[in-house]
């Protein structure tokens, strides 16, 4: 009787979470195959007969495929600026006895997740149209920067906390240059702590679109995000064959960026230095 | 190889005062011994010889230079930390070359010269390891050969044992000294235990609350310790001070206790050049110059035994006098036979009085 109920019991728990599995499968699913059916609509089936005709039709739309390119430019040169600065910053401030440093952090990190973003929209607009930078990648760059920032200081700071200041101390002592010590003992410690801001920062700036859809002016500029609405109708619906196909295309840098940490730090990656 | 002279060092912190006006002359080629309780400036003293730290004021002299502002790299030091400081993402031939490797040295004669002093401090076989993969011995020896590679002046050690456990400790204490024998090099060894201090230095500086108390060898800081302080921190057992008063007669001299009355007579005049009769003193006395006695001895006092500790070689008894207690070392490491209340002989010629305020008077 026991046996039964236990076995019952486990089967009840596996079909629940092969229930809430396929839920959360199912949208990656449609993802993966409606791009490749010449008749998509919002239900995930196996296309027959498999096409590329989506595909060619969106390869073949030049506004769409500059859009990348720009989505790409945003995000890696959001991701250098926010990387770079964030590890020296961290740095700096892990490294020198600010009074209320900690206060003055957490309130920077508020601010910038409260008040960047919609709220912010009209501030931002007017200080990059009088900065000349409305219609540039590289106003949205510095929008996206200045917004990341905080949070990125934030998790470096934690990274650089957790190397014994007797290493960069050893490396003077070895008779080291302070810019020596740095690149040899304390960016290679810091490493893992700069994938983890670079991609977040990465990912952040891939998806966004109310940033560049305001401050961008002119279709060749538009990044990724935006262009995607070029696939609707003009009646505003989407065209669900080739919007499907470009968010494939959209949704891939994003997964080969995590697969290759994954590979290359394994779960080691968010947990400070490996000793 | 080089002198270090410090010339009235002060290092502040905020209100702290870390290093309090040390001035100290540390010969060429010697193995000198910075020991103190923690926090008492003995670190940062070290670290303001490395160049880790710049006094507040002062002079710091290495060889014939002035080096008081000289960034590290320009002092030609070595350093052991108390955590080695061995970069995990290296390998051991690259931590140990990296000191080569930043004054510009080959490739080739990087892999060369860490070779030999691998092969040396028997290390030769980890150089591809990480150190992660090295046991705490291990470490500490490649830390050292780092710390040697490049032939600095000066060695300049932080605790390097404290992180190794008991048995280990003992190994790499003989083979640090061994190592400063061989090299030659001018050693600043920082330690709070004071029997590492003893073993290894040719001279002790003991450090309490930034200053320095005393400087000498293992041997007269031992058997002539100038405060109660450098008494009660040396020695394990540490030295047994007792609290008395001295009666001084026309001819006659006593150290008078709640419990006992030691004559010391034969020590009347140069006790009564110092001290006033009557005066509150303190009767230092080592724990192997005590011994068990017969009552009614001239120089006995009479305790309770606490406590008995057979260490094998030697066996240390612990006595209750009234309320203080009393250590006594018995080197022929058989327990006494009696217990509970006996009579403990002073040898008078070991004899050291302090002043109530600690310095020594007599000894």
């Amino acid at each position: 009787m026991r046996l039964v109920r236990l076995v019952l019991a486990r089967v009840a728990f596996y079909l629940f979470v092969t229930l809430v599995a396929a839920f959360f499968a199912l949208p990656m699913l449609w993802l993966v195959l409606t791009p490749f059916n010449p008749r998509g609509t919002l239900a995930a089936e196996i296309p027959s007969p498999a096409t590329m005709a989506n595909f060619r039709l969106v390869f073949a739309n030049a506004f769409a495929m500059r859009a990348l390119l720009n989505s790409a430019i945003l995000g890696i040169g959001a991701m250098l600026i926010t990387t770079l600065v964030a590890t020296l910053a961290a740095y700096a401030l892990s490294r020198t006895d600010v009074p209320g440093l900690d206060f003055l952090i957490y309130a920077l990190i508020l601010f910038s997740s409260v008040v960047t973003g919609t709220a912010a929209m009209v501030p931002i607009f007017l200080l990059i149209f009088y900065l000349g930078l409305i219609d540039t990648l590289l106003g949205v760059i510095l929008v996206f920067t200045g917004g990341l920032l905080p949070t990125a200081i934030f998790i470096m700071r934690d990274f650089v906390e957790g190397i014994p200041r007797s290493y960069e101390e050893s490396a003077l002592v070895s008779g080291a240059t302070p810019r020596q010590m740095f690149q040899d003992v304390v960016a290679p410690l810091v490493q893992p702590g700069m994938m983890v801001v670079a991609i977040w920062a990465f990912v952040h700036v891939w998806g966004a679109f109310l940033i560049p859809f305001i401050l961008l002016r002119s279709p060749t500029s538009m990044p990724a995000s935006v262009a995607i609405y070029s696939f609707y109708t003009e009646a505003g619906t989407p065209i669900i064959t080739l919007t499907s196909s470009y968010a494939l295309l959209f949704a891939l840098p994003v997964l080969v960026l995590y697969l290759l940490v994954n590979w290359r730090y394994g779960f080691r990656f968010f947990g400070g230095i490996k000793r | 190889m080089a002198r270090i002279m410090l010339e009235n060092v002060t290092r502040r912190f905020g209100l702290v005062i870390a290093v309090d006006n040390v001035s100290l002359p540390i010969i060429d080629g010697e193995f000198f011994a910075l020991l103190g309780p923690s926090g008492c400036g003995k670190t940062t003293t070290l670290r303001l010889i490395a160049g880790l730290e710049v006094p507040t004021a002062g002079r710091v002299h290495i060889g014939d230079r002035d080096v008081t502002g000289l960034p590290p790299r320009e002092r030609d030091v070595a350093m052991v930390f108390q955590d080695y400081a061995l970069y995990p993402h290296m390998t051991i031939l690259d931590n140990v070359g990296y000191p080569l490797k930043v004054r510009g040295v080959g490739r080739r004669e990087i892999r060369e010269r860490v070779g030999e002093v691998a092969g040396f401090l028997q290390i030769a076989e980890l150089l591809e390891r990480r150190p992660a993969q090295l046991s705490g011995g291990q470490q500490q020896r490649a830390a050292v050969a780092r710390a040697v590679v490049h032939k600095p002046q000066v060695f300049l050690f932080d605790e390097p044992l404290s992180n190794l456990d008991a048995k280990l400790r003992l190994e790499a204490r003989g083979f640090l000294k061994h190592l400063q024998h061989e090299l030659g090099i001018t050693t600043v060894y920082v330690t709070h235990d004071q029997a590492e201090a003893l073993a290894l230095a040719d001279r002790i500086a003991i450090m309490n609350q930034g200053r320095i108390i005393q400087v000498g060898t293992p041997l007269e800081v031992y058997r002539r310790p100038q405060t109660t302080f450098v008494a009660g921190f040396i020695g394990n057992p540490p030295m047994n001070l007792v609290p008395c008063r001295l009666e001084v007669g026309v001819d006659t001299a006593h150290l008078v206790g709640t419990t006992f009355r030691l004559d010391l007579t034969s020590l009347r005049d140069r006790l009564a050049l110092t001290l006033r009769d009557g005066e509150e003193v303190i009767l230092g006395v080592r724990p192997e110059h005590l011994t068990f006695c017969g009552q009614g001895d001239s120089f006995a006092i009479p305790a309770e035994t606490y406590a008995i500790q057979p260490l094998g070689a030697e066996c240390v008894v612990i006595l209750l006098v009234d309320s203080t207690t009393l250590s006594v070392r018995l080197f022929t490491g058989e327990p006494p036979q009696q217990t509970g209340r006996v009579w403990v002989g002073v040898n008078p010629e070991r004899i050291l009085v302090y002043r109530k305020s600690g310095e020594l008077v007599l000894g």
